[in-house]
């Protein structure tokens, strides 16, 4: 908890690790509350469990504690071209704090280029969360899940 | 010169035992000061806006909410007002585990100070606003006990001028009866029934106002600088703990409420509340029915008749963004209550929604020793592990949060 909470106070959390996510290491989601390494925190790229698709996160940065968010994902498949028409859910929730997301975020409209908004995201605490997208586009069902770090 | 390492270690060991541990506490790395940075009031941001309360920072409505607060011919025997549970006095709340209005409640009255920054109101959030929080009470059988109608009454009788210079006309009242409102009570709500409703809706309306213009009046009421928001903006300029702020045992403990204790997982920001709702393993409080907090609470404010959704909110559409995106149907907030704001925490005991625990050392007991939840499931994993001086640092800590509302005289008194 001591650990997570120096990383949030920085005040850098996110922006530093979202560069550190773009070394393209992938992870297969969350089994338990063993925090991942580093280089599987941030906002992406990120390549789906069954490794059909990359996503990646967009948000405001620093990510505000306490307030409603809006984010974009960005969806391609595997040989880079955007996903479009998808069916997305999202859930997630702090893994060592075993609960899930104060809100019921949801995708809110498709932007184009593979892009969709993201509404009513919120954390209201710091530390170590996954978020979790479940993509459904066409016959390739499969998730993404990302690790943030607050 | 071998011995020369060892004999600066010993020395400095001498000192630093000799200096009562001055040493560590002095030395923060950079995270940790921008963590108490950010638990600064320095750190808060400006007042929201409450765009559902058009009303909300029209100083006359303000005024009008003053004199409502204080009145107590807004209830049903007479006696009761806001401030008889809410006494400026006492931090807006009334030092007893149960609030007592015409009768008794199933929780503990909570503070006014710093509503305006919460997006629910209450223990378990079933209302989503400082003006829809104030009319809950006025219609409860164990709080003020009287009716909405009653209450427009009392305005048309005794506010008229200053309800219809900012409010507008109030509603043509001939016919309404002095008892009528959707409350429990069969009598009034059967005369209630019996009105058109158009003229319920008037009524309605006008007691909409009545808790606009309370809210107005309760968004003056602020937390003031404390002894903490000294040290931690002194920290944040120099870099350097300053001298002759806090005690030893109170840097101690916040040193404790950042890291070991995880206190600041919760109540973060700088009103040390995360403005959610948590299961932290309260114990059952004697004699009350199983309380389901926020489970219940959830579901309430969806359903309830002014939030910001309803006719009666001022908000355009799609300015109720916390009522789209709440999940009203997850098991985790069984039990769950808010996380109340730290601030003047040590004014205002008992603690929890139903006063279970009487000091804050209870409270730090409570959390240190992370009981299994009566219901649903506790957020808190494993004992914390804190020595007894520990916990008294934590307690000590506390203590540095206290300080006068920040709130001009005047509105902390009854009105004249």
């Amino acid at each position: 908890m001591t650990r997570t909470w120096k990383r949030a106070a920085a005040g850098v959390g996110l922006a530093v690790l979202g560069l550190v996510g773009t070394g393209m290491a992938f992870h297969h989601g969350l089994t338990g509350a063993h925090r991942p390494d580093d280089r599987e925190f941030g906002l992406g790229p990120r390549r789906s469990a069954g490794g059909r698709y990359v996503a990646s996160l967009q948000a405001a940065r620093p990510i505000e504690l306490r307030k409603l968010l809006t984010m974009r994902i960005v969806l391609t498949d595997s040989t880079g071209g955007p996903v479009d028409g998808a069916t997305l859910a999202v859930d997630g929730g702090m893994p060592e704090h075993r609960h899930g997301l104060p809100t019921r975020p949801r995708v809110t409209r498709p932007l184009g280029q593979g892009t969709y908004q993201v509404d009513g995201v919120k954390f209201n605490m710091g530390g170590w969360w996954v978020l979790t997208f479940r993509v459904d586009a066409g016959a390739a069902r499969d998730s993404v899940t990302f690790n943030l770090d607050l | 010169m071998q011995a020369r390492p060892v004999l600066v270690a010993v020395v400095a060991a001498a000192l630093a035992a000799g200096a009562g541990l001055a040493a560590p506490a002095d030395r923060w790395s950079e995270e940790e000061r921008a963590t108490i940075a950010s638990m600064s009031l320095s750190a808060l941001e400006p007042i929201p806006a409450d765009p559902s309360n058009r009303y909300a920072d029209d100083p006359r409505a303000a005024a009008l909410g003053q004199r409502l607060f204080f009145d107590t011919r807004l209830s049903g025997n007479g006696r009761v007002a806001c401030a008889t549970c809410h006494d400026p006095k006492r931090e807006f709340q009334d030092g007893t585990p149960l609030a007592r209005g015409v009768g008794t409640t199933d929780r503990r009255t909570m503070p006014v100070a710093a509503g305006a920054w919460s997006e629910w109101m209450f223990w378990d959030g079933r209302k989503d606003s400082q003006w829809s929080q104030a009319l809950g009470p006025l219609e409860s059988p164990v709080e003020h006990g009287g009716t909405r109608a009653q209450y427009v009454h009392v305005l048309a009788r005794h506010y008229r001028r200053e309800y219809e210079a900012t409010f507008g006309r109030l509603p043509n009242l001939t016919g309404v009866p002095l008892r009528a409102g959707p409350v429990a009570d069969p009598l009034a709500r059967g005369a209630w029934d019996a009105l058109p409703a158009a003229r319920r809706d008037s009524v309605t309306r006008a007691f909409a106002n009545i808790g606009k213009a309370i809210a107005a009046y309760e968004r003056r009421i602020r937390y003031g600088r404390s002894r903490f928001d000294r040290f931690a903006d002194e920290l944040a300029r120099t870099g350097r703990t300053p001298d002759g702020v806090l005690s030893r045992d109170e840097i101690a403990g916040l040193r404790l409420f950042i890291g070991k204790a995880g206190c600041i997982t919760c109540h973060n920001g700088p009103l040390l509340t995360d403005q959610h709702f948590h299961n932290t393993g309260v114990p059952q409080a004697a004699g009350l029915p199983a309380d389901p907090g926020r489970e219940r609470g959830a579901k309430a404010v969806l359903a309830d008749e002014f939030n910001c959704r309803s006719p009666y909110s001022d908000a355009p559409a799609g300015a109720c963004a916390h009522l789209e995106f709440l999940d009203a149907a997850n098991p985790e907030m069984r039990r769950a209550f808010k996380t109340p704001s730290l601030r003047n925490v040590a004014e205002r005991g008992p603690y929890m929604h139903a006063g279970q625990l009487a000091t804050l050392e209870a409270v730090v007991e409570h959390y240190d020793r992370a009981p299994a939840a009566p219901r649903g499931r506790s957020e808190l994993l494993r004992p914390l592990g804190l020595t007894v001086r520990e916990r008294a640092q934590l307690v000590a800590f506390l203590g540095t949060l206290s300080a006068p509302l920040s709130t001009p005289a005047a509105p902390l008194a009854p009105p004249d």
